[in-house]
């Protein structure tokens, strides 16, 4: 049994009076202590797909409005939210794309890090501190003792996404959702946190969702990849597989643009045109419009799933064709 | 801290030197002369002059405000022209009331404002929020007076529970029962600044709700009203100690009108009766203490700041 099963999970965003849907039904899984990389440019649904997973759409104008989410064998949908409480923050954690916001100004590091343990286990307030300043040593800040008192405002980017990091650890969870965890960082200290990443991952077992809009950072470190656009998945395959036979142009398109380093771009150099906005209706492949080889059935038919491995899956016409 | 707050302090030197030249000036601006005033209307020309004179009002302006600056310095604000006893206790006499007026405004501003603020942003856009959002919204735009009036007529005229006015001196004998007296007029200043308050809560909780690092809390599984206290309230705070400095400066102006509704013996109707009857060693005096109040304040609430936000740091 897959650790994470999600199951033509469809989101939408309640707009004027409308539910325009942003995520329109896909499916991928994660076993225990594996990690899958989901890649696409921005607005592809990615960050709305990770805080569905993760629970944190109350509150917003955003709804679940079909499929699944199965983690540890649980249907997550299904759970009240006093059980899903006890699940976030425990066996499974997040950590998000703005390190310079996510953590709380006013409260110093190792608190916000102990409030995190003392939430989901019974410990002492000094017990948590000493795990406080050991998951800070984990992650490698240095002289954790002392940083341990620092506001969030004493430490750099970087820094404050290796707190964000020791916090979601700090519970030892089983999942570990990553929505681009490094794109606000300088590319330095992005090879950084990802190398530690991978570290932890090693030693403590744990499963990452790790999301990027960069094929790069994906393909060094993730075991399989799902390509998403614009809420569909494009392209699934195991890492070694999707590079060994590119079964979407789209994908191909991703790679080709990974050279560029700015982190501001919103779209990517490669890939004429742009992401179509939510409320536009695209007929046929909701690709084609870009798309370098469309003919006349991608503005018609829109592509069903083609195997073309054992585990490679591609939404395109001419998915066995696609290749270099 | 203290190094900061001593330096806070030295700084307000400049300030009341500059305070007293304007109010001693604009003081002395008042169409109409105190010893006339003094002296009725049955007065001859020649005891006015006698009493301008004995008054020391017959000198310039520069040399009346050194001397008068001089004796100030040293503590001593002079005696008030119209009740003859040293300003300093006339002051102290009616400082008495405003003071237990201010800290029973505070309360309600306090125990009114804040709840009623977080209950209004916790349920944002619900019947609760718009039924609390629109009396806040009436209270805070209707003038003190009226208000003051209202509650007059309704809880002292018809149902008769409190009094309307006055306000007996302190004897040490039922003291907290004197409160009754300041009850309505406590609650008539506190109205538009208690909605003040709800409204710059409700919505700096609404800004805070937004940001980043409340959504990491609530992926911690924190239950919703952890997370509103300890992170949202938490922080809204910063911008709501900021608000403090200003309804300080309200309540003062405020307090002026309340007290004359409620015709309380305080600083407020101090001020406007010693205007007209030109007791300018009284009118400068209080002005001069309100200065320094304000001043403090002021202090207190970058004290408060810089407690409640460790970015500010103090210099
Ligand atoms: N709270 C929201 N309200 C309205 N639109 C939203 C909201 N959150 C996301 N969206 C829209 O949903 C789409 C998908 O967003 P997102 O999942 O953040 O994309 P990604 O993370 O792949 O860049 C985008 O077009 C975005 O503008
Ligand atoms: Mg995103």
């Amino acid at each position: 049994m897959p650790l994470l099963e999600v199951d033509n999970l469809e989101i939408a965003i309640a707009m004027r009076g409308q539910l325009l849907p942003v995520v329109r039904g896909i499916s991928f899984s994660v076993d225990e202590g594996e990690t899958l990389g989901i890649v696409g440019e921005s607005g592809c649904g990615k960050s709305l797909t990770s805080l569905a997973i993760m629970g944190l759409l109350d509150g917003t104008p955003v709804r679940i409005t079909g499929g699944d989410i199965r983690f540890e064998g649980q249907d997550l949908r299904q759970l009240n939210r006093r059980e899903r409480r006890a699940i976030m923050g425990s066996r499974m954690a997040m950590i998000f794309q703005e390190p310079m916001t996510s953590l709380n100004p006013v409260y110093r590091i190792g608190d916000q890090i102990v409030e995190n343990l003392r939430q989901h286990q019974k410990i002492s307030q000094k017990a948590a501190r000493a795990r406080a300043i050991e998951l800070l040593e984990l992650v490698r800040i240095p002289e954790p003792q002392q940083r341990v008192d620092s506001y969030p405002h004493q430490m750099s980017g970087g820094q404050r996404q290796r707190v964000m990091i020791a916090m979601a650890l700090s519970c030892d969870p089983k999942l570990l959702i990553a929505d681009e965890p490094t794109t606000a960082l300088d590319v330095t200290v992005q090879k950084e946190v990802l190398d530690l990443m991978a570290d932890l991952q090693e030693r403590m077992g744990t499963a990452i969702v790790l999301i990027s809009h960069d094929l790069g950072v994906i393909a060094e470190t993730c075991d399989k990849v799902a390509v998403m656009y614009r809420g569909k998945i494009a392209e699934a395959a195991p890492t070694d597989d999707l590079f060994a036979r590119l079964a979407h142009p789209y994908t191909r398109g991703l790679l080709n643009s990974i050279p560029v380093v700015d982190r501001d771009v919103e779209w990517l150099e490669a890939i004429p045109g742009r992401v179509p906005g939510i409320d536009e209706d695209i007929e046929g492949c909701a690709f084609h419009p870009r798309c370098p080889r469309a003919q006349d059935i991608c503005r018609r038919n829109e592509p069903k799933q083609h195997r073309i491995g054992n585990e490679h899956t591609s939404h395109c016409h001419f998915a066995e064709e696609a290749a270099p | 801290m203290f190094a900061y707050t001593i330096k806070r302090l030295l700084t307000l030197i400049p300030t009341l030197l500059a305070a007293s030249v304007l109010v001693f000036l604009f003081v002395h601006l008042i169409p109409g002369d105190p010893a006339s005033i003094l002296l009725g209307d049955t007065a001859t020309p020649e005891e006015v002059a006698a009493l301008t004179k004995e008054l020391g009002l017959d000198k310039p302006l520069i040399v009346q405000y050194f001397y008068w600056l001089i004796q100030v310095v040293q503590g001593d604000f002079g005696r008030s022209l119209f009740f003859g006893a040293p300003v300093l206790s006339v002051i102290a006499n009616g400082a008495q009331t405003s003071i237990l007026l201010a800290l029973m405004t505070m309360v309600w501003i306090v125990i009114f404002g804040i709840p009623i603020g977080v209950l209004s942003a916790s349920y944002q856009g619900r019947w609760v929020d718009q039924l609390t959002s629109g009396g806040a919204m009436l209270f805070a735009s209707v003038p003190t007076f009226w208000l003051g009036l209202y509650l007059i007529l309704i809880f002292a005229v018809w149902l008769g529970w409190l009094p309307s006015s006055g306000f007996p001196a302190i004897d040490g004998v039922g003291a907290l029962g004197h409160l009754r007296y300041l009850l309505l007029p406590s609650l008539t200043l506190a109205a538009p600044n208690a909605a003040l308050i709800i409204r710059l809560v409700r919505a700096s909780m609404l800004d805070v709700s937004r940001e980043d690092h409340v959504r990491t809390a609530r992926a911690k599984g924190l239950h919703p009203s952890r997370v509103a206290i300890k992170h949202i309230f938490r922080n809204a705070l910063i911008a709501v100690a900021a608000a403090f400095g200003f309804t300080f400066a309200a309540l003062v102006s405020e307090a002026v009108v309340t007290e004359t509704v409620f015709s309380l013996p305080g600083i407020g109707q101090l001020v406007v009766q010693s205007i007209l009857r030109r007791d300018y060693p009284v009118i400068q005096g209080v002005i001069l203490v309100i200065v320094v109040l304000y001043a403090v304040v002021n202090l207190l609430v970058d004290l408060a700041y810089a407690r409640l936000d460790p970015r500010v740091s103090l210099q």
